[in-house]
């Protein structure tokens, strides 16, 4: 059921959320571009700001219009809410003979996002089945994940690095929200539609006492994003992503590859503003006594030498391999650890890539050189 | 390394530690007296045995632990390394001078008798060598870490490891995975500020970019990395000339073989 909203009552929703003793998060603009943090009220948020975004360029431009959700993703992902950039695991102390060891457990706060995106809840539902249904496990975000209320967001303008459409997860919010918004301007009138997907978005719901959205608001709604829909598959970078795990599994030797590397800086820019790419590594450190030491998790990435490093060195030591490693784990192994590709098409990649590397020429590329080759190799 | 040494466990006999100086500005040295709180502690596990920024008493050779700052500039330095290297059981080379030449290895671009003819008013008196060399150049060394200044929390972290017989915690990747760690929006893509961050290894904690300036590479070179491709973007977008693009190579890891290698590319103009 579609609630009426109208724009001056966000501040209530806000309210409501926050009343409900949780600690809320949404994109707010920081250092020239909207990044997520704290949120304490509707004048938090980016209202009447747009981005502009190309391949290793992000750029706030103003918007004609008040809309408060009139932008595409930013810089950073709700992963560092729940998988934490860096975070005590344990610590030890020498006890005469002993080591008595003391793992280090938070209290996990309640934290409700407004403003997730759908290819943000398809990214948050990957994260959950490699942090929580696999053999390794992490209690931090499992705890973390377990309380989070999430307010979704209807798309109704993308970015020009969105693919969402080629990946099947937006822009339409169709994975469960507590509570999900679509944004209208029409005219003077500037109003959400919002329905709720779980008891507690009811709840919230209830306490705001909305009326029913009439059939024009919801047409007017819906057409937003089925408008959007179309002219993203419209776009240079929406693409066929059924046989990307074959065409990825046949092509490791590709020349495409080599091309890429000459380009690539291995930064880990990619992996660290994905919403999924999930690698950690652990830290142990001594005090100069060595009678204390610590543990501590840390987001890692397949572009450094040290994530593969095993005795003798790291397995991928150049960039080629770290490239090849990334995009053949997300667009396709990933489809057989996991059940699923570990692409959402957010498009953050291609954006926060210093040097503008873009996933889909890449795929393009990749199936030109193979096209090309099996070309060749029909002439007599 | 220190495998073998017999310092680990408790002995009776506290580590000899003795910092040495080159052709420096201190600065590296200073990061060690700056450690203000935990240099009680230092001083509580190790014997401060050579340290002249600190004390002029001096304990003799042999030392468990060197630090090494500075670069080879003299013939004079030239000898005294060896001995230094002789005395020493484990050797750890800090910051840009020793482990990349400093910024006074700009003189290996030119020539340095013009630089002493403008400067001094009696050249002959000058005794330097051609070039300025880091440490590797002339003796093993067992660590290296990098930065103009060091960090000192790294240097405290490569003297825990080296006394708790552990591998130090140095990361060498870029400075572009402490920016996100921090949160930081990235000063390059959402500013057009045209910084090293994706080619300078990491450990200032992405201290320039925390205060939207692009990252100078204080840090020298990253692991595995690519400035030709960074140097390229720098000029084909970010509106950089090739003067600044060379600066930057060359700003205090000159001598960096990938930097100098990429800084001499750009210069004679072509491509790696």
């Amino acid at each position: 059921m579609d609630y009426l909203l109208h724009a001056s009552d966000l501040e209530r929703l806000i309210q409501a959320i926050y009343k409900d003793g949780y600690q809320i998060f949404g994109p707010t603009i920081n250092d020239k571009a909207i990044t997520y943090g704290e949120i304490s009220s509707s004048a938090d948020l980016p209202q009447g700001w747009t981005d502009i975004q190309e391949g290793g360029r992000y750029r706030l431009k103003r918007r004609t219009d008040k809309a408060f959700f009139g932008y595409a993703v930013g810089p950073h992902s709700w992963k560092k809410y729940l998988q934490l950039p860096h975070r005590p695991i344990w610590k030890a102390s020498r006890q005469h003979q002993d080591i008595e060891v003391i793992e280090i457990q938070e209290t996990a706060p309640k934290l409700a996002f407004l403003g997730v995106r759908s290819c943000e809840l398809h990214a948050i539902a990957i994260q959950d089945r490699v942090l929580t249904e696999g053999d390794y496990t992490n209690e931090n975000y499992r705890q973390r994940r377990a309380q989070l209320f999430t307010v979704a967001v209807n798309c109704t303008s993308a970015a020009a690095t969105c693919f969402c459409t080629a990946m099947n997860t937006g822009p339409e919010v169709k994975l469960p929200s507590d509570l999900t918004l679509t944004e209208v301007i029409e005219g003077a009138a500037h109003f959400f539609l919002i329905r709720s997907g779980s008891a507690s978005g009811a709840q919230i719901l209830s306490e705001l006492s909305l009326r029913p959205a009439g059939m024009r608001e919801k047409n007017l709604a819906n057409g937003r994003v089925q408008q959007l829909d179309e002219e993203m598959r419209k776009g240079p970078r929406h693409f066929d992503s059924s046989d990307l795990k074959e065409l990825l599994y046949r092509n490791l030797d590709s020349p495409s590859w080599d091309k890429v590397a000459e380009r690539c800086l291995s930064c880990a820019n990619c992996t660290m503003a994905c919403p999924t790419c999930f690698c950690s590594t652990v830290e142990d450190t001594t005090d100069l006594s060595g009678e204390h030491s610590e543990r501590w998790e840390r987001w890692d990435s397949c572009f450094t030498a040290d994530l593969s490093h095993l005795t003798g060195g790291p397995v991928r030591s150049d960039t080629r391999s770290r490239y090849r490693q990334w995009m053949t784990h997300k667009l396709a192994t990933w489809q057989d650890q996991f059940g699923s590709s570990g692409c959402v098409g957010c498009g953050r990649c291609i954006t926060w890539c210093p040097v503008g590397i873009d996933l889909t020429e890449e795929v393009r590329s990749i199936r030109d050189l193979e096209c090309k080759q099996a070309g060749s190799q029909e002439q007599p | 390394m220190a495998a073998d040494s017999q310092l680990i466990t408790k002995q009776p006999h506290k580590p000899k530690l003795a910092v040495w100086k080159f052709a420096s500005c201190d600065g590296c040295q200073l990061s060690l007296l700056d450690c203000e709180d935990e240099l009680l502690l230092l001083a509580q596990e190790v014997e401060i045995a050579y340290f002249m920024e600190a004390s002029s008493a001096v304990v003799e050779g042999p030392y468990d632990i060197s630090l090494v700052e500075g670069s080879i500039t003299t013939p004079a330095d030239l000898l005294r390394i060896q001995e230094v290297r002789r005395q020493s059981n484990f050797l750890v080379c800090i910051g840009a001078c020793a482990t990349a030449g400093g910024i006074q290895a700009l003189r290996n671009f030119a020539d340095v008798s013009e630089f002493t003819s403008v400067v001094y008013a009696q050249p002959a008196y000058i005794d330097t060598l051609k070039e300025s060399t880091p440490i590797s150049t002339h003796v093993s060394v067992d660590f290296e870490l990098q930065g103009c200044p060091i960090n000192k929390l790294q240097l405290l972290e490569v003297i825990s490891a080296f006394l708790n017989r552990r591998a130090p915690q140095v990361p060498p990747h870029s400075v572009c995975i402490e920016c996100k760690l921090k949160n930081n929006v990235c000063v390059w893509v959402a500013h057009g500020t045209p910084c090293m961050g994706p080619v300078t290894h990491a450990g200032c904690g992405a201290l320039c970019p925390s205060y939207n300036r692009g990252c100078y590479a204080c840090y020298g070179p990253k692991e595995n990395p690519n400035s030709d491709s960074l140097c390229h973007w720098w000029e084909q977008k970010l509106g950089a000339n090739k003067s600044t693009v060379i600066e930057n190579l060359r700003n205090f890891n000159a001598l960096a073989p990938h930097f100098k290698e990429v800084s001499e590319h750009r210069e004679r103009g072509d491509k790696a």
